[in-house]
Protein backbone atom coordinates (compact mmCIF):
# COMPACT_ATOMS: atom_id res chain seq x y z
CA UNK A 1 0.00 0.00 0.00
CA UNK A 2 2.47 2.37 0.76
CA UNK A 3 4.96 1.21 -2.05
CA UNK A 4 2.98 3.19 -4.34
CA UNK A 5 3.74 6.87 -2.26
CA UNK A 6 7.54 5.97 -2.08
CA UNK A 7 8.39 7.48 -5.76
CA UNK A 8 6.61 10.49 -5.08
CA UNK A 9 7.99 10.79 -1.55
CA UNK A 10 11.32 10.44 -2.98
CA UNK A 11 10.66 12.92 -5.90
CA UNK A 12 9.70 15.87 -3.17
CA UNK A 13 12.79 15.09 -1.09
CA UNK A 14 15.00 15.68 -4.34
CA UNK A 15 12.82 18.76 -4.89
CA UNK A 16 13.66 20.29 -1.53
CA UNK A 17 16.78 18.86 -2.15
CA UNK A 18 17.55 20.49 -4.90
CA UNK A 19 16.24 24.20 -3.85
CA UNK A 20 18.01 23.61 -0.52
CA UNK A 21 21.74 23.04 -2.04
CA UNK A 22 21.17 25.61 -4.91
CA UNK A 23 20.58 27.93 -1.97
CA UNK A 24 22.90 27.48 0.10
CA UNK A 25 26.06 27.48 -3.06
CA UNK A 26 24.66 30.57 -4.14
CA UNK A 27 25.25 32.04 -0.65
CA UNK A 28 28.26 30.32 -0.01
CA UNK A 29 29.45 30.91 -4.01
CA UNK A 30 28.76 34.46 -3.70
CA UNK A 31 30.28 37.61 -2.65
CA UNK A 32 29.68 39.29 0.73
CA UNK A 33 30.61 42.90 1.11
CA UNK A 34 27.13 43.81 2.84
CA UNK A 35 26.89 47.92 3.46
CA UNK A 36 23.84 49.70 5.44
CA UNK A 37 22.65 50.86 2.26
CA UNK A 38 22.24 47.03 0.97
CA UNK A 39 20.37 46.06 3.97
CA UNK A 40 17.42 48.90 3.51
CA UNK A 41 14.13 47.93 2.06
CA UNK A 42 13.61 48.86 -1.55
CA UNK A 43 11.16 51.77 -2.05
CA UNK A 44 11.56 53.20 -5.18
CA UNK A 45 15.23 55.13 -4.13
CA UNK A 46 12.83 56.86 -1.13
CA UNK A 47 13.46 56.47 2.50
CA UNK A 48 11.74 53.34 3.85
CA UNK A 49 8.33 54.72 5.68
CA UNK A 50 7.01 52.32 8.59
CA UNK A 51 7.56 48.35 8.68
CA UNK A 52 4.96 46.50 6.04
CA UNK A 53 4.07 44.44 8.03
CA UNK A 54 0.01 46.60 8.49
CA UNK A 55 -3.30 46.04 8.16
CA UNK A 56 -4.55 45.04 4.40
CA UNK A 57 -7.85 44.85 2.84
CA UNK A 58 -10.41 42.73 4.70
CA UNK A 59 -11.07 41.14 0.84
CA UNK A 60 -8.20 38.93 0.81
CA UNK A 61 -9.57 37.33 3.96
CA UNK A 62 -12.66 36.96 2.81
CA UNK A 63 -11.77 35.34 -0.49
CA UNK A 64 -9.44 33.12 1.71
CA UNK A 65 -12.50 32.07 3.85
CA UNK A 66 -14.38 31.82 0.22
CA UNK A 67 -12.26 29.32 -1.07
CA UNK A 68 -11.65 26.95 1.90
CA UNK A 69 -15.63 26.58 1.58
CA UNK A 70 -15.84 26.06 -2.33
CA UNK A 71 -12.93 23.56 -2.30
CA UNK A 72 -13.72 21.30 0.49
CA UNK A 73 -17.35 20.97 -1.55
CA UNK A 74 -15.22 20.27 -4.79
CA UNK A 75 -13.05 17.71 -3.02
CA UNK A 76 -16.51 15.80 -1.94
CA UNK A 77 -17.12 15.53 -6.09
CA UNK A 78 -14.11 13.76 -6.65
CA UNK A 79 -14.50 10.70 -5.13
CA UNK A 80 -18.58 10.53 -6.36
CA UNK A 81 -16.98 11.84 -10.17
CA UNK A 82 -14.50 8.43 -10.05
CA UNK A 83 -17.00 5.88 -9.25
CA UNK A 84 -19.77 7.16 -10.85
CA UNK A 85 -20.85 4.16 -13.38
CA UNK A 86 -20.84 1.86 -9.86
CA UNK A 87 -23.05 4.25 -8.02
CA UNK A 88 -26.29 4.90 -10.39
CA UNK A 89 -28.98 7.14 -10.62
CA UNK A 90 -29.59 7.54 -6.96
CA UNK A 91 -26.12 9.27 -6.53
CA UNK A 92 -26.55 11.46 -9.32
CA UNK A 93 -29.85 12.89 -7.98
CA UNK A 94 -28.25 13.33 -4.48
CA UNK A 95 -25.13 14.96 -6.11
CA UNK A 96 -27.87 17.11 -7.96
CA UNK A 97 -29.59 18.14 -5.06
CA UNK A 98 -25.92 18.81 -3.48
CA UNK A 99 -24.68 21.12 -5.98
CA UNK A 100 -28.03 22.99 -5.92
CA UNK A 101 -27.66 23.59 -2.24
CA UNK A 102 -24.05 24.70 -3.33
CA UNK A 103 -24.75 27.15 -6.00
CA UNK A 104 -27.46 28.80 -3.82
CA UNK A 105 -24.83 29.45 -1.31
CA UNK A 106 -22.97 30.83 -4.23
CA UNK A 107 -25.89 33.08 -5.07
CA UNK A 108 -25.92 34.26 -1.78
CA UNK A 109 -22.21 35.46 -1.65
CA UNK A 110 -22.84 37.32 -5.04
CA UNK A 111 -26.16 38.97 -3.83
CA UNK A 112 -24.42 40.13 -0.78
CA UNK A 113 -21.42 41.99 -2.72
CA UNK A 114 -18.79 39.38 -0.99
CA UNK A 115 -17.22 38.88 -4.28
CA UNK A 116 -17.09 43.33 -5.73
CA UNK A 117 -14.05 44.50 -6.32
CA UNK A 118 -13.69 48.02 -6.36
CA UNK B 1 11.46 -2.38 -2.86
CA UNK B 2 14.68 -4.67 -4.35
CA UNK B 3 17.63 -3.03 -5.18
CA UNK B 4 17.15 -2.58 -8.83
CA UNK B 5 14.12 -0.68 -8.03
CA UNK B 6 16.06 1.37 -5.79
CA UNK B 7 18.03 1.81 -9.16
CA UNK B 8 15.62 2.22 -11.36
CA UNK B 9 13.75 4.83 -9.21
CA UNK B 10 17.32 6.80 -8.98
CA UNK B 11 17.97 7.26 -12.50
CA UNK B 12 14.61 8.05 -13.30
CA UNK B 13 14.44 10.80 -10.82
CA UNK B 14 17.51 12.26 -12.32
CA UNK B 15 16.38 12.41 -15.56
CA UNK B 16 13.62 13.91 -15.21
CA UNK B 17 14.97 16.45 -13.29
CA UNK B 18 17.83 16.93 -16.03
CA UNK B 19 14.55 17.34 -18.62
CA UNK B 20 12.71 20.24 -15.82
CA UNK B 21 16.27 21.97 -16.12
CA UNK B 22 17.30 21.79 -19.67
CA UNK B 23 13.35 22.02 -20.45
CA UNK B 24 13.49 25.28 -18.33
CA UNK B 25 16.56 26.92 -19.41
CA UNK B 26 15.36 26.15 -23.11
CA UNK B 27 11.76 27.60 -22.57
CA UNK B 28 13.53 31.00 -21.24
CA UNK B 29 15.66 31.10 -24.29
CA UNK B 30 12.41 30.42 -26.28
CA UNK B 31 9.84 32.94 -24.75
CA UNK B 32 12.84 35.71 -25.50
CA UNK B 33 13.08 34.57 -29.03
CA UNK B 34 9.78 34.36 -29.74
CA UNK B 35 9.38 37.73 -28.15
CA UNK B 36 11.96 39.19 -30.24
CA UNK B 37 10.01 37.11 -33.25
CA UNK B 38 6.86 39.20 -32.41
CA UNK B 39 8.72 42.76 -31.80
CA UNK B 40 10.77 42.11 -34.69
CA UNK B 41 13.99 42.37 -32.84
CA UNK B 42 16.98 39.62 -32.99
CA UNK B 43 16.94 38.41 -29.36
CA UNK B 44 19.52 37.32 -27.60
CA UNK B 45 21.91 35.62 -30.13
CA UNK B 46 26.20 36.58 -28.46
CA UNK B 47 26.22 32.92 -26.25
CA UNK B 48 26.87 30.53 -27.95
CA UNK B 49 25.20 29.86 -31.66
CA UNK B 50 22.15 32.11 -32.16
CA UNK B 51 22.16 32.17 -28.39
CA UNK B 52 21.88 28.93 -27.56
CA UNK B 53 23.87 28.98 -24.25
CA UNK B 54 22.31 32.64 -23.03
CA UNK B 55 20.52 30.63 -19.95
CA UNK B 56 23.22 28.83 -18.70
CA UNK B 57 25.11 32.10 -19.47
CA UNK B 58 22.68 33.51 -16.73
CA UNK B 59 22.08 30.67 -14.28
CA UNK B 60 26.22 31.13 -14.13
CA UNK B 61 26.09 34.88 -13.85
CA UNK B 62 23.05 34.54 -11.50
CA UNK B 63 25.44 31.75 -8.86
CA UNK B 64 28.03 34.21 -8.63
CA UNK B 65 25.75 37.45 -7.86
CA UNK B 66 25.73 38.42 -3.73
CA UNK B 67 22.76 37.07 -1.67
CA UNK B 68 21.28 40.56 -0.43
CA UNK B 69 18.58 39.59 2.61
CA UNK B 70 16.98 42.98 3.58
CA UNK B 71 17.64 43.64 7.58
CA UNK B 72 14.12 43.86 8.25
CA UNK B 73 13.37 41.07 6.74
CA UNK B 74 12.35 37.19 8.28
CA UNK B 75 15.16 35.78 7.32
CA UNK B 76 14.10 32.20 7.47
CA UNK B 77 10.80 32.53 5.84
CA UNK B 78 13.20 34.75 2.89
CA UNK B 79 15.07 31.25 2.40
CA UNK B 80 12.17 28.98 3.12
CA UNK B 81 10.26 30.77 0.31
CA UNK B 82 12.31 29.75 -3.06
CA UNK B 83 13.05 26.52 -1.38
CA UNK B 84 8.89 25.72 -1.49
CA UNK B 85 8.46 26.95 -4.84
CA UNK B 86 11.07 24.79 -6.81
CA UNK B 87 10.21 21.75 -4.75
CA UNK B 88 6.91 22.35 -6.02
CA UNK B 89 7.58 22.69 -9.47
CA UNK B 90 9.68 19.40 -9.39
CA UNK B 91 7.57 17.04 -7.51
CA UNK B 92 5.00 17.35 -9.57
CA UNK B 93 6.92 15.71 -12.13
CA UNK B 94 6.09 12.93 -10.27
CA UNK B 95 2.82 11.88 -12.07
CA UNK B 96 3.62 12.72 -15.45
CA UNK B 97 3.58 9.54 -17.67
CA UNK B 98 6.19 9.93 -20.46
CA UNK B 99 5.42 7.09 -23.15
CA UNK B 100 4.53 3.60 -22.81
CA UNK B 101 6.25 0.84 -20.68
CA UNK B 102 9.25 -0.62 -22.59
CA UNK B 103 12.00 -3.11 -21.73
CA UNK B 104 15.80 -2.37 -21.23
CA UNK B 105 18.01 -5.00 -20.70
CA UNK B 106 15.30 -7.38 -19.48
CA UNK B 107 14.40 -5.20 -16.92
CA UNK B 108 10.46 -3.45 -18.06
CA UNK B 109 10.51 0.39 -16.82
CA UNK B 110 7.48 2.10 -16.39
CA UNK B 111 8.31 5.66 -17.73
CA UNK B 112 6.64 7.29 -14.56
CA UNK B 113 8.63 7.97 -11.54
CA UNK B 114 5.16 7.29 -9.34
CA UNK B 115 3.86 4.65 -11.71
CA UNK B 116 1.35 2.48 -10.02
CA UNK B 117 0.04 6.12 -7.48
CA UNK B 118 -3.87 5.90 -7.90
CA UNK B 119 -3.92 9.26 -6.34
CA UNK B 120 -2.19 10.85 -9.64
CA UNK B 121 -4.75 13.58 -10.19
CA UNK B 122 -5.50 14.65 -6.40
CA UNK B 123 -1.63 14.54 -5.69
CA UNK B 124 -1.02 17.09 -8.55
CA UNK B 125 -3.75 19.14 -7.08
CA UNK B 126 -2.74 19.02 -3.24
CA UNK B 127 1.06 19.87 -4.42
CA UNK B 128 0.56 22.36 -6.89
CA UNK B 129 -2.16 24.55 -4.55
CA UNK B 130 1.03 24.45 -1.82
CA UNK B 131 2.83 26.79 -4.26
CA UNK B 132 1.06 29.51 -3.16
CA UNK B 133 2.98 29.05 0.00
CA UNK B 134 6.00 30.01 -1.94
CA UNK B 135 4.92 32.98 -2.85
CA UNK B 136 2.59 34.08 -0.06
CA UNK B 137 5.68 34.06 2.16
CA UNK B 138 8.29 35.71 -0.11
CA UNK B 139 5.94 38.66 -0.20
CA UNK B 140 5.05 38.75 3.28
CA UNK B 141 9.13 37.62 4.44
CA UNK B 142 10.63 40.62 2.56
CA UNK B 143 8.60 42.85 4.39
CA UNK B 144 8.57 45.34 1.46
CA UNK B 145 5.14 46.80 0.69
CA UNK B 146 5.88 46.01 -2.96
CA UNK B 147 6.92 42.60 -2.09
CA UNK B 148 3.55 41.87 -0.03
CA UNK B 149 0.86 43.48 -2.30
CA UNK B 150 2.33 40.96 -5.13
CA UNK B 151 1.93 37.88 -2.51
CA UNK B 152 -1.38 39.13 -1.54
CA UNK B 153 -2.70 39.96 -5.32
CA UNK B 154 -1.33 36.51 -6.31
CA UNK B 155 -2.46 34.33 -3.66
CA UNK B 156 -5.90 35.68 -3.95
CA UNK B 157 -5.96 35.16 -7.58
CA UNK B 158 -4.23 31.38 -7.33
CA UNK B 159 -6.63 30.35 -5.13
CA UNK B 160 -9.62 31.64 -6.88
CA UNK B 161 -8.45 30.09 -10.10
CA UNK B 162 -7.80 26.71 -8.26
CA UNK B 163 -11.59 26.19 -7.95
CA UNK B 164 -11.84 26.21 -11.50
CA UNK B 165 -9.40 23.76 -12.51
CA UNK B 166 -10.37 21.51 -9.53
CA UNK B 167 -13.86 21.42 -11.13
CA UNK B 168 -13.02 21.44 -14.78
CA UNK B 169 -11.66 18.73 -14.48
CA UNK B 170 -14.74 16.57 -12.77
CA UNK B 171 -16.28 16.07 -16.22
CA UNK B 172 -13.05 14.56 -17.77
CA UNK B 173 -13.00 11.82 -14.19
CA UNK B 174 -16.99 11.17 -14.81
CA UNK B 175 -15.69 10.39 -18.20
CA UNK B 176 -12.65 8.50 -17.30
CA UNK B 177 -13.60 7.07 -13.94
CA UNK B 178 -10.05 7.24 -12.55
CA UNK B 179 -7.86 9.45 -11.01
CA UNK B 180 -4.96 7.60 -12.30
CA UNK B 181 -2.76 9.87 -15.10
CA UNK B 182 -1.46 6.05 -16.07
CA UNK B 183 -5.18 4.94 -16.77
CA UNK B 184 -6.25 7.99 -18.00
CA UNK B 185 -3.72 8.12 -20.54
CA UNK B 186 -3.82 4.50 -21.49
CA UNK B 187 -7.61 4.78 -21.90
CA UNK B 188 -7.42 7.52 -24.61
CA UNK B 189 -5.61 5.19 -27.13
CA UNK B 190 -8.77 4.04 -28.62
CA UNK B 191 -10.49 5.54 -31.95
CA UNK B 192 -14.47 6.23 -31.77
CA UNK B 193 -15.58 5.25 -35.58
CA UNK B 194 -12.56 3.65 -36.04
CA UNK B 195 -10.32 6.68 -37.10
CA UNK B 196 -10.69 9.67 -34.41
CA UNK B 197 -9.07 9.31 -31.13
CA UNK B 198 -10.05 8.70 -27.80
CA UNK B 199 -8.81 12.23 -27.09
CA UNK B 200 -10.65 14.06 -23.92
CA UNK B 201 -10.60 17.65 -25.75
CA UNK B 202 -13.64 15.71 -27.94
CA UNK B 203 -15.68 15.25 -24.93
CA UNK B 204 -14.80 17.96 -22.65
CA UNK B 205 -14.15 21.06 -24.79
CA UNK B 206 -15.47 22.82 -22.30
CA UNK B 207 -13.32 21.59 -19.56
CA UNK B 208 -10.41 22.36 -21.50
CA UNK B 209 -11.12 25.29 -22.29
CA UNK B 210 -11.82 26.30 -18.40
CA UNK B 211 -8.38 24.54 -17.12
CA UNK B 212 -6.70 26.39 -20.02
CA UNK B 213 -7.30 29.93 -18.54
CA UNK B 214 -6.90 28.70 -15.06
CA UNK B 215 -3.60 26.82 -15.86
CA UNK B 216 -2.57 30.98 -16.92
CA UNK B 217 -3.93 32.52 -13.79
CA UNK B 218 -2.11 29.57 -11.73
CA UNK B 219 1.43 29.75 -13.53
CA UNK B 220 1.30 33.69 -12.80
CA UNK B 221 1.54 34.20 -16.62
CA UNK B 222 0.07 37.24 -18.76
CA UNK B 223 -2.64 37.94 -19.55
CA UNK B 224 -2.45 37.30 -15.69
CA UNK B 225 0.39 38.34 -13.93
CA UNK B 226 -0.91 40.99 -11.53
CA UNK B 227 1.33 39.62 -8.93
CA UNK B 228 4.31 40.72 -10.59
CA UNK B 229 3.34 43.71 -12.59
CA UNK B 230 6.00 45.43 -13.00
CA UNK B 231 4.33 49.24 -13.87
CA UNK B 232 3.09 49.19 -10.32
CA UNK B 233 5.28 46.35 -8.15
CA UNK B 234 8.68 47.15 -9.80
CA UNK B 235 8.92 42.89 -9.28
CA UNK B 236 5.87 42.18 -7.55
CA UNK B 237 7.04 39.16 -4.47
CA UNK B 238 10.38 39.15 -5.81
CA UNK B 239 11.26 42.45 -5.26
CA UNK B 240 13.65 41.89 -2.50
CA UNK B 241 15.19 38.60 -4.09
CA UNK B 242 19.05 38.83 -5.71
CA UNK B 243 20.89 36.28 -7.61
CA UNK B 244 19.84 32.93 -7.32
CA UNK B 245 17.17 32.87 -4.67
CA UNK B 246 15.18 35.07 -7.71
CA UNK B 247 16.58 32.59 -10.35
CA UNK B 248 14.76 29.79 -8.39
CA UNK B 249 11.63 31.68 -8.36
CA UNK B 250 12.03 32.07 -12.47
CA UNK B 251 13.29 28.59 -12.90
CA UNK B 252 10.07 27.49 -10.69
CA UNK B 253 7.98 29.73 -12.98
CA UNK B 254 9.30 28.44 -16.32
CA UNK B 255 9.07 25.12 -14.93
CA UNK B 256 5.04 25.25 -14.07
CA UNK B 257 4.51 26.37 -17.73
CA UNK B 258 6.11 23.35 -19.38
CA UNK B 259 4.45 21.28 -16.40
CA UNK B 260 0.95 22.77 -17.21
CA UNK B 261 1.70 22.24 -20.99
CA UNK B 262 2.29 18.84 -20.84
CA UNK B 263 -0.43 18.06 -18.27
CA UNK B 264 -3.25 19.69 -20.76
CA UNK B 265 -1.93 16.86 -23.64
CA UNK B 266 -1.80 14.41 -21.17
CA UNK B 267 -5.31 14.83 -19.93
CA UNK B 268 -7.02 16.27 -22.50
CA UNK B 269 -4.61 15.63 -25.97
CA UNK B 270 -4.08 11.73 -25.71
CA UNK B 271 -0.80 12.01 -23.99
CA UNK B 272 2.23 10.17 -25.60
CA UNK B 273 -0.31 8.55 -27.92
CA UNK B 274 0.81 8.88 -31.36
CA UNK B 275 -2.41 8.05 -33.14
CA UNK B 276 -2.55 5.78 -36.22
CA UNK B 277 1.23 5.49 -36.31
CA UNK B 278 1.78 3.57 -33.05
CA UNK B 279 -1.05 0.62 -34.68
CA UNK B 280 1.52 -0.15 -37.06
CA UNK B 281 3.03 -3.90 -36.55
CA UNK B 282 6.35 -2.79 -36.90
CA UNK B 283 5.82 -1.17 -32.98
CA UNK B 284 5.21 -4.31 -32.08
CA UNK B 285 8.44 -6.01 -31.27
CA UNK B 286 10.41 -2.58 -30.97
CA UNK B 287 9.15 -0.98 -27.49
CA UNK B 288 12.14 0.76 -26.92
CA UNK B 289 12.02 2.47 -30.59
CA UNK B 290 7.96 2.80 -29.86
CA UNK B 291 8.78 4.26 -26.21
CA UNK B 292 11.18 6.90 -28.23
CA UNK B 293 8.48 7.75 -30.36
CA UNK B 294 6.13 8.55 -28.25
CA UNK B 295 8.37 10.60 -26.18
CA UNK B 296 8.25 12.85 -29.38
CA UNK B 297 4.80 13.14 -29.47
CA UNK B 298 4.66 14.57 -26.07
CA UNK B 299 7.46 16.66 -26.40
CA UNK B 300 6.10 18.02 -29.60
CA UNK B 301 2.26 18.00 -28.76
CA UNK B 302 3.68 20.33 -24.94
CA UNK B 303 5.57 22.21 -27.42
CA UNK B 304 2.60 23.78 -29.02
CA UNK B 305 1.15 24.97 -25.87
CA UNK B 306 4.83 26.14 -24.58
CA UNK B 307 4.64 27.93 -27.97
CA UNK B 308 0.82 29.32 -26.74
CA UNK B 309 1.69 30.31 -23.57
CA UNK B 310 4.49 32.40 -25.02
CA UNK B 311 2.20 34.31 -27.76
CA UNK B 312 -0.06 34.71 -25.39
CA UNK B 313 2.05 36.93 -23.33
CA UNK B 314 2.92 38.99 -25.71
CA UNK B 315 -0.07 39.42 -27.66
CA UNK B 316 -2.95 40.46 -25.13
CA UNK B 317 -2.58 43.30 -22.42
CA UNK B 318 -3.07 43.09 -18.36
CA UNK B 319 -6.38 42.13 -17.40
CA UNK B 320 -7.10 44.71 -14.21
CA UNK B 321 -7.35 43.27 -10.93
CA UNK B 322 -11.44 43.03 -10.49
CA UNK B 323 -11.53 41.84 -13.85
CA UNK B 324 -9.45 38.93 -12.59
CA UNK B 325 -11.44 37.94 -9.56
CA UNK B 326 -14.66 38.77 -11.63
CA UNK B 327 -13.85 36.29 -14.37
CA UNK B 328 -12.69 33.52 -12.18
CA UNK B 329 -15.64 33.83 -9.53
CA UNK B 330 -18.46 35.28 -11.68
CA UNK B 331 -18.02 33.28 -14.57
CA UNK B 332 -15.35 30.21 -15.00
CA UNK B 333 -17.00 28.78 -11.41
CA UNK B 334 -20.08 28.49 -12.45
CA UNK B 335 -19.01 27.27 -15.85
CA UNK B 336 -17.33 24.34 -14.91
CA UNK B 337 -20.13 23.58 -12.37
CA UNK B 338 -22.40 23.49 -15.45
CA UNK B 339 -19.99 21.72 -17.13
CA UNK B 340 -19.93 18.96 -14.40
CA UNK B 341 -23.88 18.74 -14.35
CA UNK B 342 -24.40 18.47 -17.91
CA UNK B 343 -21.23 15.84 -18.50
CA UNK B 344 -23.19 14.01 -15.52
CA UNK B 345 -26.52 13.60 -16.80
CA UNK B 346 -25.36 13.40 -20.29
CA UNK B 347 -23.61 9.87 -19.09
CA UNK B 348 -26.25 8.54 -16.93
CA UNK B 349 -28.85 9.24 -20.10
CA UNK B 350 -26.50 7.74 -21.96
CA UNK B 351 -26.02 3.84 -19.69
CA UNK B 352 -29.48 3.94 -19.39
CA UNK B 353 -30.42 4.25 -23.22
Amino acid sequence: MIEQYLPAIAMILAGVGFGIVSVKAHEWLGPHRMTAQKLTTYESGMEPVSSAHERFSVKFYLVAMLFILFDIEIIFMYPWAVSFRALGNFALGAMLLFIVTLFVGYVYIVKKGALKWD
Amino acid sequence: MELIDVIVLVVKILIVLHIFLIGAAYVVLLERKVSAWIQDRVGPNRVGWRGSLQSFADVLKLVLKEDIVPGHANKFFHFLAPVISIAIAISVWAVIPFCSPFTVFGVEIQPTIAPNLNIGILLLLALSSLGVYGITLAGWASNNKYSLLGGLRSSAQMISYELSMGLSLIGMMLVMGSVNITTIVAQQGGYWFGWLPKWNIFVQPVGFLIFLVAAFAETNRAPFDLAEAEPELVGGFHTEYTGLKFGLFFLAEYGNVILMSALMTTLFFGGYHLPWVEDLPFFKDHTGLLALAQFGALFVKALFWIFFFVWVRWSIPRFRYDQLMNLGWRVMFPLALLNTVITAIVLAAMKSS
